[in-house]
């Protein structure tokens, strides 16, 4: 055993590990289920990423289901499922992680299969091929969603200098030119344990768990840090706004706000005021978001849903490591005037903004939060994420401490983050507007050709 | 407590006087609970001339009852954290939510209002009326849904209730008032059709109790189940374009109807699934069209067999140049399984993959509500989580193939290509 440091993680029941090689180790003994979630996270997103190579982050993370020394191609993907196991990765904006989720007996596996992938990934230059027609397939995907169509122009408007700019899928032009040695040089540079943190939650006991880690990872080398430039975005000086006009059926708007980073303190005033506006999500990128925030009540829904002027509404406020945006998402109504859904979601933005929120609402968000807290955390794959993704973007302390954070929120803290966020200087307007309208006229063409789709199928 | 041990989940199964069925597990992960209640009032029950009705009431259930106004339900969920979702399928109408174990009384309390006496408001229908409308709009730019719901009525026909959109259709929609929703409730909502799991921080005896209490009194009298009409089969390939030029990339549905969950072959039809279309990211398919030739983000099958026989689906999401060599490819490994069958090898690891999945789907108080459900539903017996890994192992490599010769019948096949594709002078006919 040679472990450089061993500390109280500060976490009730989280043993936390630095190996020589200095890759940490996070374990917590869950044991409800006979499973056992394993992820391992590393410190590299497509804000790492330089011009020309946008995208590289998430191919590599492609990439790295493709094959290693000692697990062939056509084996990475069944090696877990043998076991009933599930698996996953995805990368964004800080970070980017894998899991599995299994049964316990399948922990050296598990841990196996991560080791692998940190050191021996193959990069076999057809596989490289494959994977760029695939996520190129993966961004038009995406472009069919008027909605993510327009989050991502609206992001890269918000942003001119900090590279949250460009979506980690990256931009077309870039996942066409790209190399394998960009991506193998990408992969090598981050990919080391002293940039990376392992999680093991489950039916585990500890000590066992951390010998078995080591057993892993120990051989595998640390290496030199990647070079992080100081990135900070300048202060928005005035409104922009970006237009997309296509052809479509339904209109959608958004307003994005610069907005504090996760371990600013102003960060949960903005959550308890995103609470009030649309109701509380949560903090688990993982499981939150799958399910609909409680906001029949909220501001936003009252103002744009209940009146007609939208058939949705939603506001997202995500944890990161550096100030990202509070945006608010609105799908218009069939019929609604858009001019009156912008003008509607403004008023509410600029009456919190001045006369922030009120005590009963103060308490009925940190209630929601509360309960979300709960919610996020019901599983052990649910729980491992959180441990990996506060010690990725901020500190596994920060977690520990998140409900306390947010029941210590008063009302005055949320007038003064309303005030700073929501200023209509620092806000980027977003619209989607249907063009009449190759895909209504498509359809006319469908219902002309067959009576099934007249009646709007 | 835990959710699953090597006695299984052996929930608590009760019926109350009036036929209503209540299933509780106690489950003591988080100190929360989970309320799962399955009404048999899905979209095979909307009235011909008014499709979209169960869609709707599903939508505006919440929004008002005999003693509540859809205000104060709001601000009793939303000061709970609680967003209740009310989900139809094709024969079941769900309401779900999970809170926490110090609200679960009063929530309860409040589904049960909610579930059997909802007031259908004038103003919410209207307001709802316009969100379901702008739904369907949204279908329509959606090349994903459309090719399904055109697949869906090539399988079974444009008048039977699986072939016919669960929204309904903006004329339909338009069409619907309170009234229609009241008659709606009326007819499909009884005990002796609902089935209510609570799952979670609560004892089952305690959990039981509360629903006797909530539901005891509810007397409406059931319904005779609609009857549905066997697809008919298919007698040849059919295949359809839908053009949506301002899209990026195609979907394609590609599928066949198969068996009803009943059928003796259900198991075999299960792993034979997952060979083709789910194991190791979308089985042979995915490695085919994914990973060998990276023809597309998504591709993957699923079966889903109900009360009849129920479609086995082809799902895949390439670029429109790739479209004709995809398409080519699904035939390709559907003919070969149909010829060749499955190996052993792929036979022990869909085993494997869906025995070991057990704990997994069992971890949390929403999957093992969701699980029981289905149990209940197709009445597969309380142990029927300890079953399915015997009942797994005896399928035999010839039951999976048969499966396979019975089900992949490419020339049977129908297929919708949805997004900027349009065939050519020498395209297949339409059908």
């Amino acid at each position: 055993m040679a472990f450089m440091a061993e500390q109280a993680s500060g976490t009730p029941g989280v043993r936390a590990t630095v190996l020589d090689n200095g890759l940490t180790v996070f374990v917590q003994e869950v044991h409800t289920a006979p499973l056992a979630s394993v992820w391992c996270w590393y410190r590299v997103g497509s804000k790492d990423e330089t011009p020309g190579l946008t995208g590289v982050s998430h191919w590599v993370e492609h990439m790295n289901f493709r094959g290693t020394t000692n697990i062939p191609r056509d084996q990475v993907k069944g090696i877990i499922e043998q076991f009933g196991g599930s698996w996953n990765g995805y990368t964004w904006i800080d970070q980017t992680t894998y899991l599995e989720t299994a049964t316990r007996d399948a922990l050296d596996r598990m841990l196996f299969i991560e080791a692998e992938r940190m050191a021996n990934c193959l990069y076999d230059p057809e596989d490289c091929e494959a994977e760029r027609t695939i996520i190129i397939s993966e961004l038009q995907g995406g472009e069919n969603d008027p909605d993510q169509l327009l989050d991502q122009e609206v992001t890269a408007t918000a942003f001119k200098a900090h590279p949250y700019r460009h979506p980690t899928i990256g931009w077309l032009p870039d996942l066409q030119s790209m190399s394998r040695d960009d991506l193998y040089g990408y992969y090598r540079r981050h990919y080391v344990p002293n940039n990376a943190a392992l999680v093991i939650v489950g039916d585990v006991e500890a000590d066992e768990a951390l010998r078995r880690a080591e057993a892993a990872f120990g051989r595998i080398p640390a290496g030199p840090l990647p070079h992080r430039p100081r990135l900070v975005e300048p202060e928005q000086l005035g409104e922009r706004r970006v237009t997309i006009r296509k052809a479509g059926t339904t209109a959608y708007f958004k307003a994005a706000f610069h907005a504090p980073a996760v371990g600013d303190p102003a960060f949960f005033p903005m959550l308890v005021l995103d609470a009030v506006l649309s109701g509380a999500k949560g903090l688990n990128l993982w499981a939150s978001f799958r399910t609909p925030p409680p906001q029949r009540r909220a501001r936003l829904y009252r103002a744009l849903v209940e009146t007609g002027l939208a058939s949705a509404v939603n506001a997202a406020l995500l944890p990161t490591q550096h100030p990202f945006l509070y945006v608010v998402s609105v799908t218009v109504r069939e019929g609604a005037a858009p001019e009156e859904v912008e003008a509607a979601t403004l008023r509410e933005l600029d009456e919190v903004r001045r006369l922030g929120v009120t005590a009963e609402e103060l308490a009925g968000a940190k209630r929601q939060l509360r309960a979300r807290l709960v919610f996020e955390n019901d599983s052990v794959t649910n729980i491992a994420h959180q441990l990996g993704y506060f010690a990725t973007v901020a500190s596994v302390d920060l977690y520990r401490t998140l409900a306390a954070r947010v029941m210590a929120v008063t009302a005055a803290e949320v007038a003064d983050a309303a005030g700073r966020c929501l200023r209509p200087g620092n806000r980027t307007i977003g619209w989607f507007e249907p063009e009449a309208d190759a895909a209504d006229e498509a359809a006319d063409d469908r219902r002309a050709a067959d009576p099934a789709i007249a009646e709007g199928r | 407590m835990s959710g699953v041990t090597a006695a299984g989940l052996a929930p608590s199964r009760s019926v109350l006087s009036n036929g209503l069925v209540v299933i509780a597990k106690e489950n003591g992960t988080t100190p929360a609970v989970t309320i799962n209640l399955a009404v048999r009032a899905g979209s095979v029950c909307d009235p011909a001339d008014a499709l979209g009705t169960a869609l709707f009431v599903s939508r505006t259930i919440d929004r008002g009852t005999a003693q509540h106004t859809a205000d104060e339900i709001a601000g009793q969920l939303d000061g709970r954290g609680i967003a209740l979702a009310v989900h139809v399928t094709r024969h079941l109408l769900t309401m779900a939510c999970t809170c926490l174990a110090e609200d679960f009384d009063a929530v309860l309390g409040l589904i049960g209002e909610m579930a059997t006496a909802p007031t259908f408001p004038d103003r919410e229908v209207d307001t709802r009326r316009g969100e379901i409308i702008t739904a369907i709009r949204q279908d329509q730019d959606n090349p994903a849904v459309a090719a399904v719901e055109r697949l869906m009525a090539l399988l079974y026909g444009d008048d039977h209730p699986y072939g016919r959109p669960a929204k309904g259709t903006i004329a339909s929609v338009t069409a619907i008032a309170s009234a229609h929703l009241s008659a709606f409730h009326r007819a499909w909502f009884a005990p002796a059709r609902t089935a209510l799991a609570i799952v979670g921080d609560v004892a089952a005896a305690r959990a039981t109790d509360a629903a006797a209490r909530v539901f005891s009194d509810w007397t409406a009298a059931p319904a005779p189940a609609p009857v549905l009409a066997a697809p008919v089969p298919a007698t040849g390939r059919r295949r359809v374009v839908l053009p949506m030029m301002n899209k990026a990339q195609v979907d394609i549905a590609y599928g066949f109807t198969t068996i009803a969950r009943a059928d003796p072959a259900y198991d075999a039809c299960w792993i034979m699934n997952n060979v083709l279309g789910q194991y190791a990211l979308g089985g042979r398919l995915g490695e085919s069209i994914r990973e060998r030739q990276g023809m597309a983000y998504y591709v993957s099958s699923t079966f889903d067999p109900n009360a009849i026989a129920g479609p086995l689906l082809v799902r895949a999401g390439v670029n429109p140049a790739n479209v004709d060599r995809a398409l080519a490819s699904i035939d390709r490994e559907m003919a070969a399984m149909a010829a060749d069958g499955v190996t052993a090898k792929e036979l022990g690891e869909s085993k494997q993959y869906l025995i070991g999945s057990m704990p997994r789907t069992l971890e949390t108080n929403a999957g093992i509500a969701a699980f029981l459900q289905m149990v209940e539903y197709f009445d597969l017996g309380l142990d029927y989580d300890l079953r399915v890994p015997e009942r797994l192992r005896a399928v035999t490599l010839d039951q999976v193939n048969g499966a396979a010769r019975r089900m992949l019948r490419v020339d049977r096949a129908a297929v919708v290509i949805a997004g900027p594709y349009e065939d050519g002078p020498d395209a297949v006919p339409q059908a």
